[in-house]
């Protein structure tokens, strides 16, 4: 009994026929948001991180402060404050680009620590020979000292990719027409449960490959503390 | 400049909303109390399961977590308010908010917990059986207190995840520090309360994050 009042609150197969294409249309955009942070996340933090290792020290404190604050606040107190509070000041970016800026910035936050982590667990030596066989800061830099780090960073960096781009279901508040805001809007206008159960399921379809996939990386990448 | 100040640091704004924001603080402080000692206990009892020999305890934990790392915490979240109902069980904004973060951070815990147990080598499990110890003693006395020294700092990123996404109750309705800023920045036009709400929480998780960031490269030294 229990049985059939689930299928038909959540899985009820006209609400399927009548949502389905909405919350698919979600799903390209939550796809577009979350191939764009994770691109743009990742590339400003190996920079940020690069530029941390030239040990200049006003650029380093900079650094600092960007990585900590965007560590330390909640993602939706950053994306209603830049989405509600530039329009103030004649600055106005459409929803998508606020959530794509703002996750970017935390996931460059967060990936940024990562790699610099990553970068002072290589070895001094590896630094000082790379150098004395004659190539440049830069050279050694990119050549030999970031492919170990990059190598120690995958399992932390993977897991926190997912955890940051799985915020890209805060673009509801703003009006982004991703899976959630499909899925809600459909739910307030069906009064059925089941587009919200379908913007689960899609959220389970972009996400699990992602989460098996760190499994595997984790197993064969394993983070060396000791 | 005059315009930025006005419209993002207006002080008489700010003192108007400070007390309205502190009230929110006070809601959004009770949640963790609430949610943080429980979500430890089950991620460890998680964490547990995951490394059972019997695969019937291990693979509903193993899918039980993929499942809540794979879903946004605000999925759930909503979920839980809009989607219970349909069974009869409506659960008021504290209590929806926290059922989701409960359910969120077993499943981040639990991945830390994990991580930790691996830290800590069969030789250790081995020396305890050998000097008479049972499964559990060795469990409670020997293996957990090791793993948890091994990924405090892990923990304690996480717990600063879990203060960050009590924010997600604004949605919800729940009258926390962020859905009140946002109520005030409605009301007044201006942005200044949430850059307040923003300072409170940077004064609150900033220090904890310093922390953390000197923990980290410490231990990669």
């Amino acid at each position: 009994m229990q049985w059939d009042r689930f299928v038909e609150v959540f899985a009820n197969p006209a609400m399927v026929a009548r949502y389905g294409p909405n919350i698919l249309a979600g799903t390209w955009v939550t796809l577009q948001i979350a191939a764009a942070v994770i691109v743009t996340g990742i590339a400003a933090g190996l920079l940020l991180a690069s530029l941390r290792s030239y040990r200049w020290r006003a650029l380093n404190l900079l650094i600092i402060a960007f990585v900590d604050i965007f560590r330390a606040l909640p993602p939706l107190v950053v994306i209603l404050l830049v989405f509600f509070g530039l329009p103030n000041v004649g600055l106005s970016l459409p929803a998508f680009a606020v959530l794509w800026l703002v996750l970017s910035c935390i996931l460059a936050a967060f990936a940024e620590e990562i790699f610099w982590a990553g970068l002072i667990a290589v070895p001094k030596g590896q630094w000082e020979a790379a150098r004395s066989t004659g190539l440049g800061f830069g050279r050694t830099l990119l050549y030999v000292v970031l492919p170990q780090a990059i190598r120690m960073t995958v399992p932390p960096l993977t897991n926190r990719t997912i955890a940051i781009t799985k915020n890209s279901a805060l673009g509801t508040v703003i009006g982004v027409p991703e899976i959630l805001n499909q899925a809600s809007t459909a739910q307030s206008f069906s009064g059925s449960g089941t587009p919200l159960f379908l913007g689960a399921l899609a959220y389970l379809v972009i996400f699990i490959p992602f989460v098996l996939l760190g499994r595997a990386v984790e197993k064969r990448f394993q983070w060396k503390r000791h | 400049m005059n315009e930025l100040i006005a419209q993002f640091f207006d002080l008489s704004i700010m003192g108007q909303v400070l007390p309205l924001l502190l009230q929110g603080l006070w809601v959004t402080l009770q949640i963790c109390p609430a949610t943080i000692p429980i979500g430890l206990c089950t991620g460890l009892a998680v964490a547990l399961a995951c490394t059972a020999r019997s695969g019937a305890v291990r693979w509903p934990a193993m899918a039980f977590v993929d499942l809540f790392r794979a879903v946004p915490p605000l999925v759930v979240l909503i979920f839980a308010y809009s989607g219970l109902p349909f069974f009869g069980l409506r659960l008021t904004p504290f209590m929806a908010v926290c059922v989701a973060l409960l359910l969120a951070m077993t499943s981040y815990f639990c991945e830390v917990f994990r991580a930790g147990l691996e830290t800590v080598g069969r030789g250790q499990r081995e020396a305890a059986a050998s000097t008479g110890l049972g499964k559990t003693t060795t469990m409670v006395y020997i293996v957990i207190p090791q793993a948890v020294r091994n990924v405090l700092p892990d923990l304690v990123s996480n717990m600063v995840e879990v203060v960050k996404l009590t924010s997600l109750a604004s949605v919800v309705a729940l009258p926390e520090m962020l859905y009140n800023a946002d109520m005030a920045r409605a009301a007044t036009y201006n942005a200044t309360p949430m850059v307040l709400a923003a300072l409170i929480y940077l004064a609150l998780l900033w220090p904890v994050v310093r922390l953390l960031s000197r923990l980290e490269n410490k231990a990669a030294h």
